[in-house]
């Protein structure tokens, strides 16, 4: 049994009459069929993760010009991160990906207490994510690594492979800069994502959906997906670039 | 209420305008011709206050000296100016009004696909157009429409933050309108609606979506990275930490020069619907003009750079963007080559909508051309932020969009109203507004071409003559746009009821009644013939005698 959330649309009399015709509830008043409407929504994620492409596109533009512009300076201040947590943090996003998978495979297939699981474990898999990005912070505000916030970089002093060359503070405080703003954007989306799988979560204890109606499983899929793969540029662009052990 | 028969002799028909009435109905409404009607009020209050700021700019530059106000508050009027008429009207102007109202009676759907999310993306207009009235009335912004760095991020002291938030607002707007189409255009077509079949204004909002949704996130990013700068000075492109303004510049042209494309390409659609039915024929070359349409969005993609000619990016670099800018003249002047094929031999009607057509094909033709003197690298550096500039793109974004806007107003104003508008009062309209245009804007082609600087608010006594004339052209341009708002606020009582199809006219959109129900077919239409099949609708209605009030 799936009933509709939304407010109900504003019938007049002759399309209530061609609306009698529908009995899947779920079935917003505009649309002809059920087809139309998943195609609808899928696509307009489609088209909105395109924009998300774009907005992120003009981010990585700036950072991959100073990149290669101040590629020593930036390649020292990146030899700061923590390339255990990193990782740690990709293999985390990869697995809420996966868990997402399952989500949409048991949505589709009515497996409901299989659903709810992976909802959970994405969930969890996503705080965690978070957490650790959280923990790589602190220790950047300890480190006086936070730019505007009394930062320097006492190591490395000099540019990896050039021991007569030192750091200049001012371009590793621009890769810190771009670090914040770029992961933090980033995790933005995260919390956003997050916010979106709760409300899944409650709709899936609800059993709004089934192997007919389960749209908003696979499209809010289709954005974490995104996020995932945002970060999966996103690590070694940061952390791996001209990495020296 | 009820009333005896014999005194009311008709019932009044149920549609979207008398089918609810209050204020919760309009602004909780989720029906797209009520969200159009939404933000025609909305962009029309800000075109009211950008015309402010254009008088208020032409006034001082009535004498060579810095009179009426001083240099800060005149880089204040010249940038709110541009601000609001870049952001506020020519952007969402056709799009969300005529665009909102008549893609789904084009392509014969009940209504958007997102519906409430179209609701939304006039709520993110409001509030950033909120936000940008309180931040004029709170000190404004002096930057210039650009926000250039590092002057927009370390040195002015105004309100940088609060307009970049209402264009990022603005921005989010537009990108959920053009979403909503690309996905309505894709999936809501009644059948038979094939895409060769399609009206050429949904083409035209087709490939305007696409720059929509490709081109504004990037000036968002560039936007909050300016605002990251600014309080916390996160070095991006400042070059005092480091950064580098022209990257700045190349991100904010990515969007700003296609932003150029999102407000004449919904216009061009517009002149497509306008020409062939005042020719009563069907466009010439359709499949050229639907395609120039996305040639225009994709080749303007990769033009920006020619707003750089002499910000220090290399000759190489300079030759490229110059080669590529001319490419763009090229599915422009296919639509307007075919415009004039299809008047060939067509029989023409002189109506205010057909009026303002002509005026964009003559603006449009010189804004274009002088578009391309400014491609040309030489005659770039001479006239480079000279008024030459100026003139080039107010006959575009003027002289084209709102010259096109108006005109489609005119057209579609039986349809939105159910009233028609006094034809004598719109054909003066046009006609004042034309000369009203040329007179302000043409004597700053001469102005900046033999030297006078724009954004400056003195000027050598030379140059008065001139300024005077584009003083007295913009009073007369004032006058014309005023009188629209109130012969048409006036039809909307007192105007003759209108038949469903006033001027005979082909497309979905007029097969059903003025005003439209609020799922505007009675049943799903089927589609079984050409766009602009004027010469089966004529057989039928011998044109002479369309019922249009005089």
């Amino acid at each position: 049994m799936f009933t509709r959330t939304r407010r109900p649309p504003l019938h007049d009399s002759a399309a209530t009459a061609h609306h009698a015709a529908h009995d899947n509830p779920a079935l917003l008043h505009h649309f002809a069929e059920e087809s139309q409407q998943r195609n609808a929504a899928s696509l307009g994620m489609w088209v909105f993760l395109a924009q998300e492409v774009m907005f992120f596109g003009g981010l990585f533009c700036a950072y991959l010009i100073y990149r290669l512009k101040y590629f020593g300076d930036f390649g020292a201040a990146s030899q700061t991160l923590d390339i255990k947590l990193g990782a740690t943090n990709t293999i985390v996003l990869i697995g809420s990906s996966l868990t997402v998978v399952f989500a949409v495979w048991a949505a589709k297939n009515g497996r409901r207490s299989m659903l709810l699981i992976n909802l959970v474990l994405t969930l969890i898999l996503g705080c965690a994510f978070l957490g650790i990005k959280a923990v790589e912070y602190r220790s950047k505000f300890v480190e006086h690594h936070v730019p505007d916030l009394g930062f320097h970089m006492d190591e490395p002093t000099h540019i990896p492979g050039h021991p007569d060359i030192p750091v200049n503070q001012r371009h590793a405080e621009m890769f810190f800069s771009l670090y914040f703003i770029m992961t933090g954007l980033h995790a933005l989306h995260m919390i956003i994502g997050i916010g979106l799988f709760l409300w899944l979560l409650i709709m899936a204890w609800k059993g709004r959906y089934t192997p007919q109606y389960n749209t908003p499983v696979e499209i809010g899929g289709l954005y974490w997906h995104f996020v995932d793969l945002v970060w999966i540029y996103l690590f070694p662009l940061l952390y791996l670039i001209d990495r020296h052990p | 209420m009820s009333t005896p028969a014999a005194i009311v002799p008709a019932v009044e028909r149920e549609d979207y305008l008398n089918k609810e009435y209050g204020v919760w109905s309009w602004l909780l409404t989720v029906d797209h011709k009520r969200i159009a009607l939404l933000y025609l009020a909305s962009v029309t209050f800000f075109f009211f206050i950008g015309g402010i700021f254009a008088l208020l700019v032409r006034l001082e530059l009535l004498t060579p000296a810095g009179d009426l106000m001083q240099a800060d508050t005149y880089n204040k009027a010249f940038t709110m100016h541009g601000m609001v008429m870049v952001f506020f009207f020519l952007i969402p102007v056709v799009p969300a009004v005529l665009g909102n109202f008549l893609i789904p009676l084009m392509i014969g759907a009940k209504d958007l696909a997102f519906p409430r999310i179209n609701l939304l993306s006039w709520y993110l207009y409001i509030f950033g157009g909120s936000l940008m009235v309180h931040c004029m009335l709170t000190g404004g912004v002096d930057t210039g429409w650009t926000f250039y760095t590092p002057f927009s991020t370390a040195f002015t002291n105004t309100k940088i933050i609060e307009a970049g938030l209402a264009a990022f607002m603005a921005g989010f707007s537009s990108i959920l309108t053009g979403l909503n189409f690309i996905v309505t255009i894709h999936r809501m077509r009644a059948p038979g609606m094939t895409w060769s079949r399609l009206p050429l204004f949904v083409w035209a909002h087709y490939a305007t979506s696409i720059i929509q949704i490709l081109g504004t996130p990037v000036i968002a990013i560039t936007i909050l990275l300016v605002a990251a700068e600014r309080l916390f000075h996160l070095g991006v492109f400042d070059p005092k930490l480091g950064g580098d303004p022209l990257l700045f510049q190349h991100l904010f042209w990515f969007y700003s020069h296609p932003a150029v494309y999102i407000m004449i390409l919904p216009s061009m659609g517009v002149i497509s619907e306008l020409i062939a039915c005042f020719s009563r024929k069907r466009i010439f070359g359709y499949n050229f003009v639907a395609l120039s349409s996305i040639g225009i969005a994709v080749i303007g993609f990769i033009v920006w750079a020619h707003h750089m000619f002499v910000a220090g990016i290399s000759l190489y670099a300079a030759l490229i963007f110059s080669a590529l800018t001319y490419l763009v003249g090229v599915p422009s002047a296919i639509k307007t080559f075919n415009w004039t094929a299809t008047m060939y031999k067509g029989s023409i009607r002189y109506d205010a909508p057909m009026l303002y057509a002509f005026g964009f094909l003559g603006l449009f033709i010189v804004g274009g051309l002088t578009g391309l003197f400014l491609a040309a690298l030489g005659i770039d550096v001479h006239v480079t932020d000279t008024y030459f500039v100026v003139a080039h793109f107010h006959y575009i974004m003027v002289g084209g969009t709102l010259m096109a806007y108006l005109g489609g107003i005119h057209f579609w104003w039986p349809k939105i109203t159910g009233r028609l508008y006094p034809e004598g009062w719109a054909r003066l309209a046009a006609l004042i507004v034309f000369v009203g245009f040329n007179l302000t804007f043409f004597p700053q082609f001469i102005l900046g071409y033999v030297g006078m600087p724009r954004r400056y608010y003195q000027y050598p006594p030379e140059f008065q003559v001139l300024n005077i004339l584009s003083t007295a052209g913009a009073t007369i341009l004032g006058l014309g746009y005023l009188l629209p708002m109130i012969y048409l606020t006036w039809s909307m009582r007192y105007g003759k009821p209108a038949p469903d199809n006033p001027w005979h006219a082909a497309g979905l959109e007029w097969t059903v009644q003025s005003p439209p129900t609020t799922f505007n077919f009675p049943q799903e239409p089927v589609v079984t013939w050409e766009a602009y099949n004027y010469d089966e609708i004529d057989d039928v209605h011998p044109h002479e005698e369309a019922p249009v009030a005089r």
